[in-house]
């Protein structure tokens, strides 16, 4: 579970740790392939897979098909499983009911701005930890790991005092200031730097008279970059999908997703198909990111992992 | 260069011009030019560079520490702060000194005490279903398989719905009159279950929503661990004569036995705050209060209620802290009963 289980085979084929190209190194998305079991999948694995699959997919299937078809089709029995004609109409009765558009301008710009400050916050503090040398350094990486503990529940009744107070009542830096910085991110970068940034690296740009902002922007953000973006999009996931504080502090004038989704329930609209439909434009964008990005995604969770 | 210089200089007339410019363009100048400032440029370079390396790794880290310590270490304190008084929603700067008050009548309230058991069995029966599914799934991503890209996308996909979604269509699949597991179900002759009514189909209901959501996230950590298991180890069992049961059980486990661990805080964890599932579950005004009779209403939904609601802030701020006390007992607890399993066993 420690990163000297993480099997030293890829760097052994490499000539030497200085001499490859930071940029190359890579996340090691895939893990070594040798490790664990060698098994072949047998037809009763397949079957058990593509099952978990199903039931994995089927609700956002099911949540399209009732999307496009119409309410009284919808409550029928047997319910719809094929797609009806109605998803595009559907689709903009929720855009215009349930202000939508609004929400999804919204989440854009929280999950957005979280998950960069998010990622360059964690860069600096992961890299700082890493490879720099100073006092009170490991009482304050184990404050940044004690905060993981803490639930947000704790610190929300005042926070939406502070946010009143500030003006700042259902408006958007009420829900990205509490949420700027990750411990996890933190962590996260520093288990990545430590084993991909070599010193060596570090060194000489400080015998060249590189100052540190320098040796950072230059030596560290090629290394840390493809972390970066695996960081980046599992924080943008976080953020788009958090509920319990922006539920509390923003109102349906001006909603994130989720938030508007609640409105959805809440029985101001009856329409079963176009709260589908709704649920389905929530969506959507975090399923196309994980159409394209999604190999990235579930290896980045992996990686995560086996260093935490 | 250098060295060439002077023997230039000490040459013929005719060769002076070219030596001249060739002095001027790079020789000369540039070692007078780098050696003058560099004389003085120790002191203030070290100075500067003495600082830098002392000052950068803080600022590094303060951008972390600043937000944390406004937004999430202020807060905290003062939430034991407000639940030591009367505070109500509309009049937030008036606060008025209650003592304890707030932590007795929360004691004395069967409301608190239903939701403190409301979050624990909606836990319980959330929690270990899916930590189980989720090993059986992990073990089957690591058989080697083709398109095992597709299935972990695809076990990971639930994990990017956003409560709001996922809760919407769970409760349509769980609908009573044309719900598509009470038409599954009648199948099989079962008559259609109330899934919102009544108590204990509502929390499973609501569970299979949590279950559904991060099952293949945390069977995705499972895998990642089971990959750095050394092969030699299930070769060793295998020459003892271990069955794949066996060396499941005897290899598999012990070997990602603290990501069994990490994953039982970070659902714990979880369990405690549940508040989204149920809230949408609920349909309108019902969900704050978990239903018609309370029967689901976890403890995320009696703080929101007490604090927005009833617009009782410091009483919404006590249930904030019975609901950090549980999270420190629940560990305590899990931490005793490690010691006490390995000092029988």
């Amino acid at each position: 579970m420690t990163t000297d289980t993480v099997p030293p085979s890829a760097d052994a084929l490499e000539p030497a740790t200085g001499a490859t190209p930071p940029r190359d190194r890579g996340l090691r998305l895939t893990l070594r392939p040798s490790a664990g079991r060698q098994h072949h999948a047998g037809p009763v694995a397949y079957a058990l897979l593509i099952g978990a699959s199903l039931l994995s997919l089927f609700p956002l299937y099911w949540t399209m098909v009732a999307a496009s078809t119409d309410n009284t089709r919808v409550s029928q029995t047997p319910p719809p499983f094929l797609p009806g004609p109605n998803l595009f109409e559907n689709l903009g009765s929720a855009w215009q009911d349930a202000a939508m558009g609004k929400a999804l301008t919204n989440s854009f710009i929280v999950a957005g701005t979280i998950a960069l400050a998010t990622v360059l916050f964690a860069t600096l503090a992961g890299f700082a930890f890493a490879k720099l040398r100073f006092r009170g350094r490991n009482i304050l990486l184990m404050l940044v790991i004690g905060t993981m503990m803490i639930p947000p529940q704790l610190s929300v009744v005042p926070l939406f005092m502070m946010m009143t107070e500030l003006g700042w009542g259902q408006k958007l830096p009420a829900v990205i200031f509490p949420t700027l910085v990750s411990a996890v991110g933190v962590f996260f970068m520093r288990q990545y730097l430590l084993e991909a940034l070599p010193d060596e690296l570090i060194e000489a740009g400080r015998v060249d008279g590189a100052h540190s902002l320098r040796i950072f922007w230059s030596i560290v953000l090629p290394v840390a970059r493809p972390a970066m973006a695996v960081l980046f999009m599992i924080t943008f996931v976080h953020a788009w999908n958090d509920f319990f504080w922006p539920y509390i502090v923003l109102d349906m004038t001006n909603p994130t997703i989720p938030v508007a989704l609640t409105q959805l329930s809440a029985g101001y609209i009856r329409d079963q198909s176009i709260i589908m439909a709704g649920a389905l434009l929530g969506t959507l964008p975090l399923l196309v990111m994980f159409v394209v990005f999604g190999k990235q995604i579930v290896g980045g969770i992996m990686q995560g992992a086996v260093k935490g | 260069m250098a060295t060439s210089t002077p023997a230039s200089g000490t040459g013929g007339p005719h060769s002076g011009a070219p030596a001249g410019v060739s002095e001027e363009d790079s020789a000369g100048p540039p070692p007078s030019d780098r050696r003058g400032p560099s004389r003085s440029r120790p002191a203030w370079s070290t100075l500067l560079h003495r600082f830098d390396i002392k000052t950068a790794p803080y600022a590094f880290v303060a951008p972390f520490f600043v937000v944390f310590a406004a937004f999430s270490f202020y807060p905290l304190l003062y939430t034991s702060w407000i639940s030591l008084h009367d505070v109500e929603l509309a009049t937030m700067d008036v606060m008025e000194w209650k003592g304890f008050g707030n932590y007795t009548e929360l004691w004395q309230d069967e409301q608190f005490w239903n939701a403190l058991l409301n979050t624990f069995t909606i836990g319980v029966i959330s929690t270990v279903p899916q930590l189980l599914m989720a090993l059986g799934l992990a073990h089957l991503l690591n058989y080697k398989l083709r398109g095992s890209a597709f299935f972990r996308v695809a076990a990971l996909t639930p994990y990017a719905t956003s409560v709001g979604a996922a809760a919407l269509v769970f409760t349509m699949l769980f609908e009573r009159d044309f719900g598509m597991i009470n038409w599954a179900l009648g199948h099989i002759g079962i008559d259609n279950v109330d899934w919102e009514g009544e108590k204990w189909p509502a929390q499973l209901a609501i569970s299979s929503i949590v279950i559904w959501r991060w099952t293949g996230y945390n069977a995705l950590l499972y895998l990642a661990a089971m990959q750095a298991i050394p092969r030699e180890r299930y070769e060793a069992a295998a020459i003892d004569g271990a069955s794949r049961w066996q060396q499941f059980t005897k290899v598999t486990i012990p070997g990602i036995r603290s990501t069994i661990v990490f994953t039982i805080v970070l659902s714990t964890i979880g369990a405690t705050q549940l508040f989204g599932e149920p809230l949408i579950f609920g349909q309108g005004p019902n969900g704050i209060s978990g239903g018609v009779d309370n029967q689901y209403q976890t403890l995320g939904l009696l703080l929101y209620e007490q604090g927005w609601r009833n617009y009782e802030m410091g009483r919404a701020a006590t249930v904030a802290w019975a609901m950090f006390l549980l999270l420190v007992l629940i560990f305590v607890l899990q931490r005793l009963v490690r010691r006490l399993s390995t000092r029988t066993s």
